[in-house]
């Protein structure tokens, strides 16, 4: 212990979180007891702006040497507070965390109880404190470009910005074509503006690009790293990849239709999807069975919105291209009756409401009620269906039913969510980080989702996503540096006696015997500060910083005493 | 009579529907009757129910569950429908021929009138133990295959079926009592509560480790709501079908017939047993095997179900059985085959109304099965 000790212990309210159920004041006044405190105070929000200038003014005007903050858990806010006491001149790792959230307030019922187990919690964290010691902060080298998994439209977008910013992209495909599923649409929503019309120029740039490597029929084999530097083995290649970042944008999948048996889809010829109807949109054939329809049924929210088939998520754009292809069967057959089956009308993006508008007023009919059922009537197909309005239910006879089916998590991302430990929401997708500040960033530090892998959308949004997957990319490739674990292990060469058993358990590579000196010598930019070879040590030569066993020993003597 | 809307709303948790249709859309009787499932979840939540004394249409619901299988939200409309029915038994204010029913079940154990002492009369001869011995099977008759005289043959087949295949079986002889699958679903929760109360223990005791039911209507309800343990209930055509692919049974005759298969409600819809019946059919030497169109998930209810049997509501329609008959007439098919008493009953009616004797016969797979073996 260098010199006498002097701590800050800060109590945080977390509104009722915590105040609700530990009483605050009583575990301050028991704080400012503990020996090396000199002072302890409460708040309602520690990580508020006001809280952390608290923090920070102590630490200037008190001359605090340690900071202890109770609060919630060290994921939540450490960094928060360890920036604050940092602003004050404490080194960001002589900061201590006392969890009373999750581990006490929020597990307790017992008023009395946690409040005593709060007391416990900062006097331990308090007697760790008493022991902590500076840490240095490091940096590396980051390297520059981006591997981007997928190349649809999501990804080529998010290629070209990074690739325009002066930095490589490796683009891994798994098809033998670039541009994903868009490329099987016919014309797009709210325009109508043909595909061919802009797609082949968007592949055409990526594929000619000087910063792009396109890997077609290829597959991310391995992912080794961390952010700034991540190795990536593709499938046929010889050598790993080394970058900065990644970028997620695997796409969807297409709801098939038969895991809902009513609409009889492969069971009727007259029964179709909307890709298929995008296919005859194309190609000009609007004849079913060889005859041209007379009445058209749109069917919606085919396996979105819906608790059977576990897709309780709303597909986002089956309304609109419903609409749209309603409105352009009515167009080209003006003769038809073309009827779309609604619950609800979700035309919410720019322009879509007045899209919706448009179809109405070229004469498509839209009816509420959610069609049940498909059956064969004659030469014909029904759709069993309650108009709601009418209160009445009908047979709505028709030569063509379009089936509007929504999107889903591709199962096939299973072993890339393994490779990037990355977590999936409830419904398959890809899990955002933060679903509104960070929509892009996943709990991987340097990898990015782009497009519909991370929940469904529609083209505009997608390449929004694609725009802020790229720019996030490129924040660490622009800084050039990024902060690496401080905390690490260190090895003292006087105890050392080179058994390796170090080398043998680091799941990370960072300690070696070094050949020279014969003595294990832990790589600090590769040391996540796992712990597990200061554990193994048998000399007890290697001590991990910020858990040296004096620390934690004493953390436990203030818990057992 | 008052109802607590809110009551119901929370109860049978009409909070989560949307409003979309699919389970009056879906309805079999929608288009013929006046019952509005969804618009009467709609009265119910916003609180504007009419009196259920009133509403006859509750009667209409033969219980298939189409509603509760195309609800997107996990509503079970069908449950409400029950739930209503059950305050107009507590209020005393059901058909007639519901309370002679329901009667028959508490005296006697069968909704059909006759003694509990000729309960086992059909298997006369056949040399069935007493499953209260202990069996390794539990052969479950059901009221209507133990007394119709048209369905004994059925459960006859199925213990022939049992014996060759070597099966220890038994059946509860005239302890036997009805399972009470309809007596829940026209709303009597007193007398459903105490079948199950006498039923389980006697059920358990037997030790065996299957049960195997006639009906699917007795096979749905001990398998969901009887909370049995150790004891696997199944219907008949999942055992038949497991004994023909483990060639415990083999037939030996040709049945040369055109038939067609009509999917029980309560076996298809409500319980996913699709493919077994189908199995057995298409096992049958001689027998060409055709589908109509309405099938499997979409299978067309035949009105027998959810007491149906023992009242009409507002239904001066059609009934749905006509049209299956029909249906089953256009695919050239000679046979009916059905897997349900209830089915067989209503189709075989339907036929004799619209004069297809010399056309179509409807006859239970185990009476195919037993010309076969």
């Amino acid at each position: 212990m260098e010199s006498q000790p002097r701590i800050g212990v800060y109590i945080c309210h977390c509104g009722f979180n915590i105040a609700g159920t530990v009483d605050v004041d009583q575990v301050t006044e028991y704080a400012s007891q503990l020996p090396g405190v000199a002072v302890a105070r409460h708040y309602t929000y520690m990580c508020s702006e006001p809280g952390q200038n608290l923090i920070k003014q102590d630490c200037e005007e008190q001359q605090l040497k340690q900071v202890v903050v109770a609060s919630c858990s060290p994921r939540m806010h450490e960094p928060t507070f360890r920036k604050a006491a940092q602003a004050g001149g404490v080194n960001p790792g002589r900061v201590e965390m006392a969890n009373i959230r999750e581990q006490c307030s929020w597990v307790h019922k017992e008023s009395h109880d946690a409040t005593e187990k709060a007391k416990a919690l900062v006097a331990s964290a308090v007697a760790k404190a008493t022991y902590l010691e500076a840490l240095e902060e490091r940096e590396v080298d980051v390297t520059p470009g981006v591997v981007i998994i997928g190349g649809g439209i999501s990804g080529l977008v998010a290629a070209l910005d990074v690739a325009d910013a002066g930095y490589p992209v490796y683009i891994v495909e798994k098809s033998d074509h670039l541009g994903g599923r868009v490329a099987d649409l016919n014309r797009t929503f709210p325009e109508l503006e043909p595909v061919s019309d802009w797609l082949p120029s968007v592949v055409e740039r990526v594929q000619s690009h000087p910063n792009i490597a396109v890997f077609l029929n290829a597959r991310v084999e391995k992912v080794d790293g961390y952010v700034g530097n991540f190795r990536v083995q593709v499938s046929g290649r010889p050598v790993p990849f080394s970058v900065g970042a990644m970028i997620v944008a695997t796409g969807y999948n297409v709801f098939d239709p038969k895991r809902k048996p009513e609409f009889g889809y492969g069971r009727y010829p007259q029964v179709m999807t909307t890709l298929e109807m995008e296919r005859k949109l194309a190609e000009g054939d609007l004849t079913v069975n060889g005859k041209t329809p007379k009445d058209i049924v749109f069917v919606k929210c085919v396996g979105s919105r819906d608790v059977q088939v576990g897709n309780p998520y709303c597909s986002r754009v089956c309304c609109m291209v419903s609409a749209k292809q309603a409105r352009l069967l009515k167009e080209q057959l003006p003769d038809s009756r073309v009827t779309v089956f609604y619950v609800d009308v979700r035309t919410f993006g720019k322009r879509g409401e007045e899209f919706y508008d448009e179809a109405r007023n070229a004469g498509v009919l839209y009816r509420r009620g959610s069609v049940a059922e498909i059956y064969r009537k004659g030469d014909r197909v029904v759709a069993r269906v309650e108009d709601t309005f009418l209160r009445r239910t009908l047979e709505h006879e028709a030569d063509l039913v379009v089936l509007a089916v929504g999107m889903e998590a591709r199962e096939d991302v299973t072993d890339i969510a393994e490779l990037l430990k990355l977590p999936r929401s409830a419904d398959g997708f890809f899990l955002e980080a933060h679903p509104k500040l960070r929509p892009v960033d996943t709990a991987m530090d340097g990898v990015f989702l782009a497009g519909c892998c991370q929940g469904p959308k529609d083209i505009p949004d997608a390449i929004a996503q694609a725009k802020a997957a790229a720019s996030s990319s490129l924040i660490p490739l622009i800084r050039g540096k990024v902060p690496v674990e401080s905390a690490t292990a260190v090895s003292d060469p006087e105890l050392c006696a080179a058994c390796g058993m170090c080398v043998d358990v680091c799941p990370f590579g960072a300690p070696s015997i070094d050949p020279v000196w014969n003595v294990s010598v832990v790589n600090a930019v590769l040391c996540k500060g796992c712990g597990t070879c200061a554990a193994i040590c048998p000399s007890k030569a290697i001590r991990l910083q910020h858990f040296t066993p004096e620390q934690i020993l004493a953390q436990v003597d203030a818990l057992v005493w | 009579m008052q109802v607590d809307t809110l009551e119901l709303s929370e109860k049978f948790n009409l909070y989560g529907c949307i409003q979309c249709g699919k389970c009056a859309g879906g309805c079999p009787v929608s288009m013929k009757t006046a019952l509005d499932v969804r618009f009467l979840i709609y009265e119910a939540l916003v609180g504007v129910l009419p009196d259920p004394a009133h509403m006859e249409e509750l009667w209409d619901c033969t219980c298939c569950f189409t509603c509760v299988e195309r609800c997107p939200k996990d509503v079970k409309p069908a449950e409400l429908i029950i739930g209503l029915r059950s305050l107009l038994v507590e209020s005393g204010t059901i058909p007639k021929t519901v309370t002679d029913a329901l009667q028959g079940i508490f005296r006697q154990g069968n909704p059909l009138g006759f003694a509990r002492e000729q309960r086992a009369d059909w298997a006369n001869g056949l040399d069935i133990k007493a499953a209260q011995e202990g069996c390794e099977l539990l052969y479950f008759v059901g009221c209507t295959p133990a007394y119709d005289l048209r369905l004994q043959p059925v459960a006859k087949s199925l213990a022939k079926t049992f014996q060759k295949a070597g099966l220890d079986f038994g059946t509860l002889g005239i302890e036997e009592t009805c399972c009470g699958n309809e007596v829940r679903r026209v709303g009597e929760q007193g007398l459903f509560e105490m079948l199950v109360e006498d039923g389980k223990p006697l059920i358990e005791s037997t030790g065996a480790k299957r049960m195997v039911t006639t009906s699917p209507h007795c096979m749905n309800t001990f398998k969901k709501e009887y909370g049995l343990s150790g004891i696997e209930v199944i219907h008949y055509t999942q055992l038949v079908a497991q004994l023909l692919e483990e060639k415990k049974i083999q037939f030996s005759n040709k049945v040369e017939r055109k038939v067609t298969y009509h999917d029980p409600c309560f076996l298809g819809k409500q319980n996913h047993i699709f493919d077994e019946p189908r199995a057995i059919l298409q096992a049958i030497p001689g027998v060409k095997f055709v589908e109509m169109d309405r099938i499997r998930e979409r299978s067309v209810c035949c009105e027998g179900g959810g007491g149906r049997m023992w009242v009409e509501g507002t239904n001066i329609q059609e009934r749905l059985a006509f049209q299956r008959v029909q249906e089953a007439v256009e695919t050239g098919a000679e046979v009916l085959a059905v897997a349900c008493p209830f089915c067989l009953l209503t189709l075989e009616d339907a036929v004799k109304v619209k004069g297809l004797e010399d056309k179509l016969r409807v006859m239970d797979i185990m009476e195919l099965v037993n010309l076969a073996l």
